[in-house]
């Protein structure tokens, strides 16, 4: 397959079979040469994380930079800020697939794959947040359980989610793993095609491809996809109640669950964009995936973008106007005092620009929405700073006559150390990594769905031209 | 203020009554019906009621401590917060007897002692995933550190800055004459919050808290609200209800409706119902 096809219309491939197959096949059955040095450089990034840890399990929170004026901060924005990404997948596939958003096909398995890999990391920084990391088995024990704790539903919130995004992972995988099976009988026998053959035949199960199974796995995966929608609001909105359930200014706020939400979904189309943008450029999938594909997607993002930017506007405005000692206070420290350098830079990295450059024809471009999506991803991950460290730093008991006004009280400081830096840059490694083991073994291209939307397609035309 | 104050403490039981319909009542009720799991509320409740009853002990009526924290004395040497340090063996910045500066309204310092105000309705308790705080029937809120995984949502809660997390290496402690147990948390464990506990242990035996006999102003009173009665370091002893009627007491952040049992003695000009990081 070559740059000879014209960049598809609606449509995702001009003609069915051998060319989307080989394409989507590619990475399983080759190994391209910066594949390992890839995997080894991105490999040693997440072991020295991991040493990170455990030094600060050794030493405890304190070589972290945590302290008793700054309780939350850098691992807890993370977990935010992690599991946030991983909602472009239920944006894409699910979002896009129930409104039959055709364009979409070539991009569900990366956006899905994305998910499933960022879920479990950002659930893992749980772990680096506990002051005592031995003990989190009391999660999993329901005589321990108190259900009155929003940390508690936030766990069965997540978990609940991981299953579905791996069963949503799974099901549309099926008929590809039928269709790659049947590719691998032309391969010559090597323990690479035999590992993967062991593994398609068990994901295929007992599926028959008939046209009735097909019709029954459709179904499941429509289900998921319905299903998939509330789980995701319910993951971020129980996770903001964690912080809401307090009385610190900038945590108890009603707007908290729904700004969350907005978020997740706002990097998680921003992590899409990346992930598709580099997975065309290393797999050679420019026959698939065109520029239209990323304008599209980044129309997505910046409505949530907006609609984020939005929600910050009257947080920060109503508080602020409000001027309840604690809430100005807040917002000050925000707009104008300690936190107001990495708020500022959100304001216009992870809000105005991306906007702009999606206003802007000429920049409305593949490298522009690629643009966009990197300061998108960056300025929200600060942008979650912002919401977790200033109401942990809040003096609680101070004297308002005390000082001048709004500067009340001595706040408490976050000092960053190289152990969280290591292990966030460890868990940013990580995706990555996980996506080129999990892009070995399973097709990158959905190929059964985009042969599906095809001929349902030529059926259409021949339809139309009759 | 006085009559509120005075109905606490000489009605004890309808005010406790009253407190147990409002945050915990209402999250346990919304967690319960919440999406299918009552089965699992089931079990959970049946769990706490059997942990419950197990340790309420039938003879005779329960005390019910409280402190009352005379501001008008208070002249900030800090001899509590140091006591209590020496005795839990805490690091410097634990300060679970905390003695803040104040500002009056005519612009001249005044001290304020802050230790865990027991609240009757705590927020610190009904948000730990693991359950690892509980309120005693006497009243105080503990903390089992053997239980605690460490997520700090407890800190989040506390709406007066009362509890502090062991960040790194407890500050090594002798033999103790009590077991590690949430009544006497010494040594503190590395990865685990900590706070004042009224120094449960040593009341049994009618021994003071270190920080109430430790201070040598009288600020600090500790009593029992079913008895009514209270006393200094100094030994000078009131009854609860006059001396808090009389006196105007007040709690601290009374709006948050945590009904502290630490009861502040307001000077003059001095305004504890403060509202400064509330929003
Ligand atoms: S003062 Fe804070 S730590 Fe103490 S019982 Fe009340 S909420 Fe809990
Ligand atoms: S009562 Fe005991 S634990 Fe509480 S502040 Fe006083 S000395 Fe410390």
């Amino acid at each position: 397959m070559t740059d000879v096809l014209n960049p598809p219309s609606h449509t995702t491939v001009p003609a069915p079979g051998a060319d989307l197959r080989a394409s989507a096949m590619r990475p399983v059955l080759e190994t391209p040469s910066w594949w390992w040095p890839a995997v080894a450089i991105l490999g040693v990034i997440v072991v020295l994380g991991v040493v990170a840890w455990v030094y600060q399990v050794a030493n405890g929170l304190g070589v972290s930079g945590y302290n008793d004026g700054a309780f939350w901060a850098i691992y807890e924005a993370n977990l935010v800020a992690f599991i946030g990404v991983s909602y472009g997948g239920a944006v894409v596939s699910a979002i896009l697939r129930l409104t039959h958003t055709e364009w979409r096909a070539p991009l569900t398995r990366i956006a899905e794959a994305t998910a499933l890999v960022t879920l479990p990391i950002g659930m893992a920084f749980i772990i680096p947040h506990l002051g005592n990391p031995s003990k989190l088995w009391e999660l999993v024990w329901p005589p321990y359980w108190n259900l009155t704790s929003p940390i508690l539903w936030d766990f069965f919130a997540v978990s609940t989610y991981l299953l579905a995004t791996a069963v949503f992972f799974y099901l549309p995988l099926i008929p590809d793993a039928v269709i790659a099976l049947d590719r691998l009988e032309d391969e010559p026998a090597s323990t690479r095609v035999r590992v993967r053959k062991s593994l398609y035949r068990i994901l295929v199960g007992r599926y028959a491809s008939t046209p009735a199974e097909r019709r029954r796995l459709n179904g499941a995966i429509g289900l998921i996809a319905i299903m998939i929608i509330p789980m995701a609001v319910s993951v971020h909105s129980v996770l903001s109640f964690a912080f809401a359930s307090s009385s610190r200014a900038g945590y108890m706020e009603t707007i908290l669950p729904v700004y969350f939400v907005v978020a997740a979904l706002y990097s998680g189309v921003a992590l899409v964009v990346l992930t598709v943008a580099a997975a065309r450029r290393l797999f050679h999938l420019e026959a698939y995936i065109s520029s239209r594909h990323f304008v599209r997607l980044g129309f997505v993002m910046i409505a949530f973008g907006a609609a984020y930017l939005y929600l910050t506007f009257t947080e920060y405005l109503i508080d602020g106007y409000s001027g309840t000692t604690g809430a100005a206070a807040w917002v000050y420290q925000i707009v104008a005092g300690r936190y107001a350098i990495p708020f500022w830079i959100y304001f216009f990295a992870g809000g105005v620009i991306p906007l702009v450059i999606m206003a802007v024809r000429r920049w409305r471009t593949t490298t522009g929405v690629v643009v966009a999506s990197t300061l998108v991803v960056l300025a929200l991950w600060i942008k979650r700073l912002v919401i977790v460290i200033p109401p942990a730093t809040e003096p609680l008991v101070n004297s308002p006559l005390k000082g001048s006004g709004v500067l009340a009280g001595n706040w408490g400081t976050y000092h960053f150390t190289w152990v969280p830096i290591s292990i966030t840059v460890a868990a940013t490694a990580a995706i990555p990594l996980l996506l080129l083991v999990v892009f070995r073994f399973v097709p990158i291209l959905p190929m059964a769905e985009m042969e599906e939307i095809d001929e349902a397609g030529h059926e259409a035309n021949l339809e139309a031209s009759v | 203020m006085s009559e509120s104050d005075g109905h606490l403490a000489t009605s004890e039981k309808a005010s406790h009554e009253k407190v147990t319909i409002g945050r915990r009542g209402f999250l346990r009720a919304a967690a319960i019906s919440g999406i299918g799991l009552g089965v699992m509320g089931v079990v959970a409740e049946t769990v706490a009621a059997a942990t419950q009853t197990s340790t309420t002990t039938p003879t005779g009526p329960t005390k019910q401590w409280c402190m009352i924290i005379d501001l008008r004395l208070c002249n900030g040497c800090k001899l509590c917060t140091t006591a209590c340090q020496t005795a839990h063996y805490l690091h410097e910045d634990q300060t679970w007897m905390n003695v803040y500066t104040m500002q009056n309204a005519a612009g001249e310092d005044y001290f304020m002692p802050r230790p865990c105000m027991m609240c009757e309705d705590p927020a610190c308790v009904p948000v730990c995933p693991v359950g690892a705080n509980f309120r005693t029937p006497e009243g105080l809120v503990l903390v089992d550190q053997h239980k605690c995984i460490g997520t700090r949502i407890c800190m989040n809660a506390c709406p007066y800055d009362a509890r502090y997390f062991n960040w790194t290496d407890p500050v090594p402690a002798p033999r103790q004459p009590f077991a590690q147990e949430p009544e006497w948390p010494v040594p503190q464990v590395k990865g685990t919050v900590g706070k004042c506990v009224d120094c449960a242990a040593m009341l049994p035996s009618g021994q003071l808290p270190e920080c109430v006999v430790n201070c040598p102003m009288g600020v600090l009173y500790f009593g029992d609200l079913t008895s009514d009665v209270a006393v200094n370091g100094n030994g000078a002893t009131v009854k609860i209800s006059t001396f808090l009627a009389e006196n105007d007491a007040i709690v601290f952040k009374e709006e948050y409706g945590t009904h502290p049992r630490v009861y502040y003695i307001p000077g003059h000009g001095q305004d504890l119902n403060n509202n400064a990081s509330a929003s």
